[in-house]
């Protein structure tokens, strides 16, 4: 059912109410992301891309319309119920890759499988761990803490984070603002190695640069879709680095 | 089932503030150290007293000459020179179940051996006397209850006086001039230490009461009465019965005040302790209240991490975290905070009163429920002050702790 769509919405809403205002953020948005895509959600700040983030990742609740994730309706779920349902089947790269601090590499990444059904022994955390560590070429960065990572790397880290629970999709929250243009393009082929092997990813980003690497964009105004097109002319992440000269550091090979 | 990893989850946390968790504990360890040092010291104070009391003698009744007045004032034991020799000798005949009695008179009295002169305390006593303290003779003999009916010239003294008059030399045979009487040392005591009041039990001469009577003291009637009896159930019998002996034989007539007054070793005891109980519990008061002040550390700091873990929270609530793993997690951290801190400060207050005790002489006794009692505190200390900040994280929004700066 659902033709393999991981991610459906049915105009869905979302108000804020503080006080005598209410602020409509989302607006009746309609929205279908098949298994296998790369999204990127753009707008400017107010479009509502956040608002429809926060309910994409189970963080908040449609006021109304209705959400099915991996063809579950997921729109009326309490607080637990949502919490179960982002720790298995969403993972999530901030901004500010929102690492622990004093926290090894090794340990931030086994943080979803604390919460997860599962009971790991600490050796087999540490393998599992250490194993998606590896596919986004941090072997041997396991015992670093974030302090002692490049911006670069403490996002790969919070990717292998995401990653750790193979999660339905991924949603990326402007993963490339705090990083330069250089570290920018090896995150997003990062992402774009992920996809191929066919990881759904969702990435909200303001940069059209950004927004290429991916092979579908979707653009919010006051609250409702304005477009929704297939990426021509997608940019490679891998070919960039390759003529850039600086290596295919942190590509998944 | 997600106990084991929240576990985990808080020792990682604590670890990673290593040294906010120590000074976080610190409060509960001195807590904790503080009030098992105290009740320590104020039990071993308590234990002596009553060691004090047990070395009266078992099963003892004392009567002393003068009363209660009605105004509730007493004029001291002793001082009114009601009780006559004749008085012991119907307890001795009359009461049942008495198996000891001393007549005894005691007064300070300047004592000399060669060129050594020192001011103790004469006691005349019976024969039967130094059984019903229960205290041996280190040296020597006691005197006979043939010495007591012949008024003999012999005595028995304390360690304290033997030391002070005769230095090293045996004082056993030896010739001690009381009031320039000269009595012959038949023997010399075991030490038995400080009296429950604080006076030295060993500075002391022991003779037979009537010769202390005739030669040193002078007077006819008695300071007191110890009356032993033989089973620790006859005691309230007993007791009864002297009173009703000697008010009969004084011609008291209902109504009226006794002229003696007579106490029972546990009255004594109970006097003594109750002091003693007063101070443990001061100090456990106080020493609880430091113990409250480091229950509001850990709520101090607890509320502080909680603000400065916001977007940590936030992370795990973003990754599957249910507000009660989070609730779980800071409040097994605020209880291994404070049990950690319980179990370091047990160590610490035992450590501390064997120092008082070694090196300051301080009588200590702790005691294991004292150990219990202090541990499941501070665990429940960490309970209490780690709720409401360990609530107010599991109630945080995910969104807005992610978002928070």
């Amino acid at each position: 059912m659902n033709n393999g769509a991981v991610v459906k919405l049915v105009d869905v809403h979302k108000t804020y109410r503080t006080g005598e205002m209410e602020v409509r953020a989302v607006r009746g948005v309609s929205l279908e992301i098949v298994r296998g895509e790369f999204v990127a959600l753009m707008g400017a700040s107010g479009s509502g891309k956040s608002t429809l983030m926060n309910i994409l990742g189970c963080l908040d609740r449609p006021t109304a319309g209705q959400y099915f994730l991996d063809a579950a309706d997921v729109s009326k779920l309490d607080r637990d119920q949502l919490a179960d349902i982002r720790n298995s089947k969403i993972g999530f790269v901030f901004q500010n890759f929102n690492l622990l601090p004093r926290t090894s590499a090794r340990e931030n990444v086994e943080l979803p499988l604390l919460y997860g059904p599962q009971r790991l022994t600490n050796p087999e955390l540490r393998a599992k761990a250490d194993a998606v560590l590896a596919s986004v070429g941090l072997s041997g960065r396991e015992e670093h803490y974030p302090s002692q990572l490049s911006g670069g790397q403490q996002q790969r880290v919070a990717i292998a984070r995401a990653l750790i629970n193979g999660p339905e999709v991924i949603l990326a929250d402007e993963p490339t603002g705090n990083l330069d243009s250089h570290t920018s393009i090896e995150i997003m082929g990062t992402f774009q190695q992920l996809n191929e092997r066919g990881i759904t990813v969702v990435m909200v980003t303001h940069e059209p640069e950004i927004a290429a690497y991916a092979k579908r964009n979707v653009v919010m105004r006051d609250g409702q879709v304005l477009s929704d097109s297939v990426v021509a002319g997608r940019r490679n992440a891998a070919d960039e680095v390759k003529t850039d000269g600086a290596g295919s550091n942190g590509v998944v090979k | 089932m997600r106990v084991g990893s929240t576990i985990n989850v808080a020792f990682r946390a604590l670890r990673r503030n290593k040294l906010r968790s120590v000074l976080t504990a610190l409060g509960i360890i001195i807590g904790v150290a503080a009030v098992i040092a105290m009740v320590g010291i104020g039990n071993g104070a308590k234990a002596q007293v009553e060691a004090q009391i047990a070395s009266l003698g078992q099963n003892v009744i004392l009567v002393f000459s003068g009363s209660t007045t009605s105004s509730g004032i007493r004029t001291g034991w002793g001082s009114a020179g009601t009780l006559k020799v004749e008085d012991a000798e119907a307890i001795r005949r009359e009461v049942s179940g008495v198996v000891a009695v001393s007549e005894e008179v005691r007064s300070p009295t300047q004592v000399a051996a060669g060129n050594q002169n020192w001011l103790t305390q004469v006691l005349g006593e019976s024969a039967d006397y130094l059984d019903i303290r229960q205290w041996q003779l280190a040296d020597g003999a006691s005197f006979t209850p043939q010495d007591v009916r012949s008024a003999n010239k012999v005595c028995v003294i304390g360690r304290t006086t033997a030391t002070q008059v005769f230095g090293n030399d045996d004082p056993v045979g030896q010739v001690l001039r009381v009031k320039n009487v000269p009595f012959v040392v038949t023997g010399v005591l075991t030490p038995k230490g400080l009296s429950a009041l604080g006076s030295d039990q060993d500075d002391v001469v022991i003779m037979p009461y009537t010769s202390a009577m005739k030669r040193i003291i002078g007077g006819t009637t008695l300071r007191n009465i110890n009356v032993q009896v033989g089973d620790a159930r006859q005691l309230p019998a007993a007791q009864q019965q002297i009173i009703s002996l000697l008010r009969q034989r004084h011609n008291i007539r209902a109504g009226r005040d006794d002229d003696f007054t007579v106490r029972g070793q546990q009255e004594i005891a109970d006097m003594a302790t109750a002091q003693s109980k007063t101070m443990t519990v001061l100090l456990g008061a106080i020493a609880g209240v430091s113990l409250i002040v480091g229950g509001i550390g850990i709520m101090n700091i607890m509320l502080v991490s909680v603000t400065e873990r916001t977007r940590e929270i936030g992370v795990r609530l973003a990754v599957g975290a249910h507000g009660r793993d989070i609730l779980t997690q800071f409040l097994i951290e605020a209880v291994a905070l404070s049990s950690v801190g319980g179990i370091i400060g047990i160590a610490f207050g035992v450590g501390a009163s064997r120092v008082l005790s070694v090196y300051e002489n301080w009588p200590t006794l702790i005691s294991l429920s004292s150990i219990v009692v202090s541990f499941l505190f501070s665990a429940a200390v960490g309970i209490f002050f780690g709720f409401y900040p360990a609530r107010k994280a599991a109630a945080l929004d995910p969104i807005e702790a992610l978002r928070y700066e």
